[in-house]
């Protein structure tokens, strides 16, 4: 496997909704001399079907996890839903040979077999452990000196940590911190950074999701963020584009715009926020940009 | 749910209990350990949805598994309130995956009981028919050109389709009825 080339899992939600994550991260990637390779026909990770057939989910992503095991590539995730599932299928199924040996029988109707020869790696994994600060501080053109923006690292990208590795420690999480400073940026602290943002379950509860998701956005407030940086499309769309409806729900203005990781680490590194499509944020960054531009 | 709690006198009767119930949950993946659970209430304490329910508490999730009242669980439309976010999982002292407990019982409730929230149906056939989650949309496939992004690979549903019928939950999609939502009131389903 060649260095800092991977097989590109897009997944579901991002071609569904969120372009401006895919277009801001295939361009900071290319900078920074990672390489892509297109997936060909991949399927869901299995996320949404865990909860009502483990095996299927499990199935899905071992076929997911084969057609990188044919590339001999690792693969590269800018969803935590995705990660979290795909890296936890590699994992459980590398290690309970009975599970690996029932699963496989489902795959030979496919034509597939799992061996486990591959890694599942978030865009965050691969940013900190594979291109490594010191590229990344090089990079950084027009640092961020001045913006005050809080972090959301999302539950699926550090829990379960027995599951996950990594690194990262789930009760405070530091590495999306460090990656927030190396833009220029000053990453505030706020009360319950761990809370989970609720979108897994507003198919069967849209109010629950909403307070919670209205807590995190009044402790961000109150630390006196201008942003909140994300690294899950699920974990955006519960606070950029909800933002609105929990506002009219509690009666509130929050205005906190909800950026991409890749979009943040895009302005640093010197290009256009219509490069990196901060115009298709529902909660507009108007504030922001003018005090960085 | 509320029907469910006056039924909970009756269900304690032996005749009630299953014993063999925890055996059939700890088969799935991840909830092997149930019966280490000592009742402490750490991952209720720390569950980002039991602050808000009043039916979605993990530690008596674990306790009625351990009991046996099987009748209590399966079906219970607040099973479906777990966001997943996997806190339990890592702060239990015992090494429990409540987490993955709650999917087995769901993937249980779905099993036995033919039922499932209608978005996960939706979900699941939307997988069924194309590989993916959503329906994307063709305009939104063609913007992808002008935003100079490479297409949208079309997913192998014959592979798709063939891992559902493998797994045997082609034919429980086929045949689940549906509620949508779950009344955080009231614990019960709505619509």
């Amino acid at each position: 496997m060649a260095d800092l080339e991977y097989l590109f899992f897009l997944g579901c939600l991002i071609p569904y909704r969120l372009a401006s994550y895919e277009v801001s991260a295939r361009k900071v990637l290319n900078k920074l001399g990672v390489k892509l390779v297109e997936m060909p026909d991949f399927n869901c990770c299995g996320f949404p079907i865990g909860p009502v057939n483990f095996d299927l989910a499990l199935s899905l992503a071992a076929r997911d996890l084969c057609l990188a095991e044919q590339k001999n590539l690792n693969i590269l995730t800018l969803c935590n839903g995705c990660f979290g599932t795909l890296n936890d299928a590699n994992k459980i199924l590398k290690e309970d040979e009975e599970l690996r040996d029932r699963i496989n029988s489902y795959l030979q109707q496919v034509g597939m077999e799992f061996k486990g020869t591959v890694t599942v790696k978030h865009i965050v994994h691969v940013l900190t452990e594979d291109v490594g600060s010191e590229k990344l501080k090089e990079q950084v053109k027009k640092p961020l000196t001045g913006l005050r923006v809080a972090q959301h690292t999302g539950c699926h990208l550090v829990r379960p940590a027995s599951h996950v590795g990594h690194g990262d420690n789930p009760e405070d999480p530091h590495v999306l911190k460090e990656l927030i400073r190396l833009t220029g940026a000053e990453c505030v602290e706020y009360t319950d950074e761990t809370e989970c943002c609720g979108n897994p379950i507003i198919g069967v509860n849209e109010d629950l999701p909403f307070e919670i998701a209205k807590e995190k956005l009044d402790h961000v407030k109150a630390a006196g963020a201008q942003a909140l940086i994300t690294v899950c499309p699920a974990c955006h769309m519960m606070y950029d584009f909800n933002q609105p409806r929990i506002e009219r729900a509690f009666n509130t203005s929050f205005r906190i715009p909800v950026l991409h990781y890749t979009q943040l680490l895009g302005l640093a590194m010197g290009f256009s926020p219509e490069d990196l499509r901060l115009n298709e944020l529902r909660v507009k960054p108007t504030e922001l940009l003018s005090q960085i531009q | 749910m509320a029907e469910l709690q006056q039924e909970a006198q009756e269900n304690v009767k032996p005749e009630k209990i299953d014993p063999k119930f925890k055996y059939e949950v700890m088969k799935h993946p991840g909830a092997e350990k149930i019966q280490m659970c000592f009742q402490c209430g750490t991952c209720t304490a720390d569950c980002a949805i039991a602050r808000f329910s009043d039916f979605y508490k993990p530690r008596k999730i674990a306790r009625i598994v351990q009991l046996g009242l099987k009748n209590r669980l399966l079906g219970n439309p607040m099973l479906w309130l777990c966001t997943t976010c996997f806190t339990c999982v890592d702060h239990c002292p015992q090494g429990v995956e409540v987490s993955s407990i709650v999917r087995a019982l769901r993937n249980m409730s779905v099993g036995n009981m033919n039922e499932m929230p209608f978005i996960y149906k939706v979900f699941a056939s939307n997988v069924l028919k194309t590989g993916y989650v959503y329906l994307m949309p063709e305009s939104r496939l063609k913007r992808r050109g002008a935003e100079g992004l490479p297409p949208l690979p079309k997913s192998n549903v014959e592979h798709v389709t063939k891992l559902f019928e493998a797994t045997g939950f082609l034919e429980t999609l086929e045949n689940a009825s549906t509620f949508k939502n779950v009344n955080l009131k009231t614990g019960d389903q709505d619509g």
